[in-house]
């Protein structure tokens, strides 16, 4: 047969709304192929068989960036790449690009998708840190013109599981720019370059107009089922940004996350990353957010 | 077999010329190229994403054949390791580097490495080392070892400088833009 993945219906839809009418006929038997660099591993191996697949890529109007002052909506066609190279959206969240340059590897890029990256919520996925550190949302819509905006702290219930029903289609995320002046970083450990990561954070410092900390949060991947988000605050309040201790807001990570073993980190050195990489990132935000001029 | 085989008839240009065959659906993209048409260079190693191997350009940007639908890239245009070859039978600048500078050894991971340095030169005509480690990241080689292939890379970068750099883009497509 020369074929890899189980067999299914495939579905081609060329509007949203026939893809509505698709999902919503198919209901928990379906499932939606965007840029399928997460969901063809998984059915190359076997490890699911929905018995349809809606393939989104011919709804062009998905395929849609739009950065504006407030933040980035990403629509579900929109891929990495694009994300990743866009001008606007590197004006408003130079995080965005950050991020994204650590999702995998250049070639995979040109194929995945943000939206499809949140919904396949896979906990060591640097954009469900990003997307939860910010408080973003997913829009989902249903067939019958039924749609609900779900906050990422909401929408990511476990390991490769997210609040995505049966015949939902995820068409947007938003990415929120925070409020004041915040400096935005993100750090993370992976074996090679492009791997999934050991531990990984994303952070945001709010500063003052005196340059002192004023808030610190945190949104970790690669730590537990979800992504996890604390607040570092209390380590650094009133710090003077050129005076910190950083490694306290890491310390203070390290008590609150419980860390698990895997394959390729103990729970002991997977603390230590989060220590780490925590006093690193928080003290890249705060120089940034230095350079911020308060709204 | 008794579960039931949906076929669908995949329409594509691969290395400029138009192909179409009919398929399962849930035939591989890398699959079509070998087996459907016979374009057996486009290697398979993995078949989930990991080695590079089957790296094809799509629409000119490198990507991964074993993790598209054949039925999902209809109506698109495919450049394989087949395709950078020029019309008249003589390498491409990139295939000419590997050869020159011992950038292979098995081969079999050198059709991914190819397609994505020959996309990779397009965009970034004089790349930097730590450009060129990064864009061939994502190919594995368990032969060579990876300094013979970046400097395979930087000396296709000087082969494709002495020709017309805007020839030597649209070469790499196929397409002729």
């Amino acid at each position: 047969m020369r074929v890899k993945p189980p067999p299914f219906r495939y579905h081609a839809p060329h509007s949203v709304d026939e893809a509505l009418a698709v999902l919503a006929e198919v209901g928990a038997d379906g499932k939606v192929l965007a840029g399928g660099q997460s969901l063809l591993p998984i059915l190359n191996m076997r490890l699911a068989a929905p018995k349809h697949l809606v393939d989104i890529n011919r709804l062009a109007e998905l395929d849609y960036l739009a950065a504006d002052p407030g933040g980035v909506r990403v629509g579900a066609l929109a891929r990495h790449a694009r994300v990743e190279r866009d001008k606007d959206t590197f004006g408003v969240l130079p995080l965005l690009h950050e991020a994204l340059r650590l999702v995998a590897h250049p070639v995979i890029r040109n194929r995945g998708t943000v939206v499809g990256s949140l919904v396949h919520a896979d906990p060591a996925g640097e954009l469900t840190a990003v997307l939860a550190l910010l408080g973003g949302s997913v829009v989902l819509r249903r067939y019958g013109g039924t749609e609900r905006t779900v906050p990422a702290a909401d929408f990511f219930l476990g390991p490769l599981e997210s609040d995505i029903r049966p015949g939902e289609l995820a068409t947007e995320a938003y990415f929120p720019l925070p409020a004041g002046r915040t400096g935005l970083a993100i750090k993370e450990l992976a074996r090679r370059h492009g791997d999934y990561a050991m531990c990984g954070v994303a952070i945001a410092v709010t500063l003052t107009d005196a340059h002192e900390v004023e808030a610190v949060r945190a949104g970790y991947f690669a730590v537990g089922a979800t992504p996890v988000v604390l607040d570092l605050t209390e380590a650094l309040a009133g710090s003077a940004v050129d005076k910190a201790d950083w490694p306290a807001a890491g310390r203070l990570a390290t008590e609150q996350i419980r860390t698990e073993d895997d394959l390729h980190a103990t729970a002991e050195y997977r603390g230590h990353l989060v220590g780490v990489l925590t006093a690193r990132a928080v003290r890249i935000a705060a120089r940034r957010a230095r350079g911020v001029q308060a709204a | 077999m008794t579960e039931y085989e949906q076929r669908s008839e995949v329409s594509l240009i691969v290395n400029g010329a138009a192909r179409r065959a009919t398929v399962p659906v849930r035939r591989l993209l890398s699959d079509f190229l070998r087996h459907d048409l016979g374009l057996t260079g486009t290697h398979v190693g993995c078949e989930h994403g990991v080695c590079g191997c089957c790296t094809v350009l799509l629409d000119g940007a490198p990507v991964r054949s074993c993790l598209l639908l054949a039925v999902t890239v209809a109506g698109h245009e495919v450049t394989t390791v087949e395709g950078l070859t020029r019309p008249d039978g003589s390498m491409h600048p990139v295939q000419q580097a590997f050869v020159e500078c011992h950038g292979l050894q098995c081969g079999f991971c050198t059709p991914g490495f190819l397609t994505t340095t020959a996309a990779f030169l397009a965009q970034r005509p004089d790349p930097d080392e730590k450009e060129i480690v990064e864009a061939i990241s994502g190919n594995l080689c368990r032969c060579t070892g990876y300094q013979n292939i970046v400097a395979s890379v930087r000396r296709a970068a000087e082969l494709l400088a002495e020709q017309d750099p805007v020839a030597a883009g649209a070469a790499v497509d196929g397409s002729g833009r």
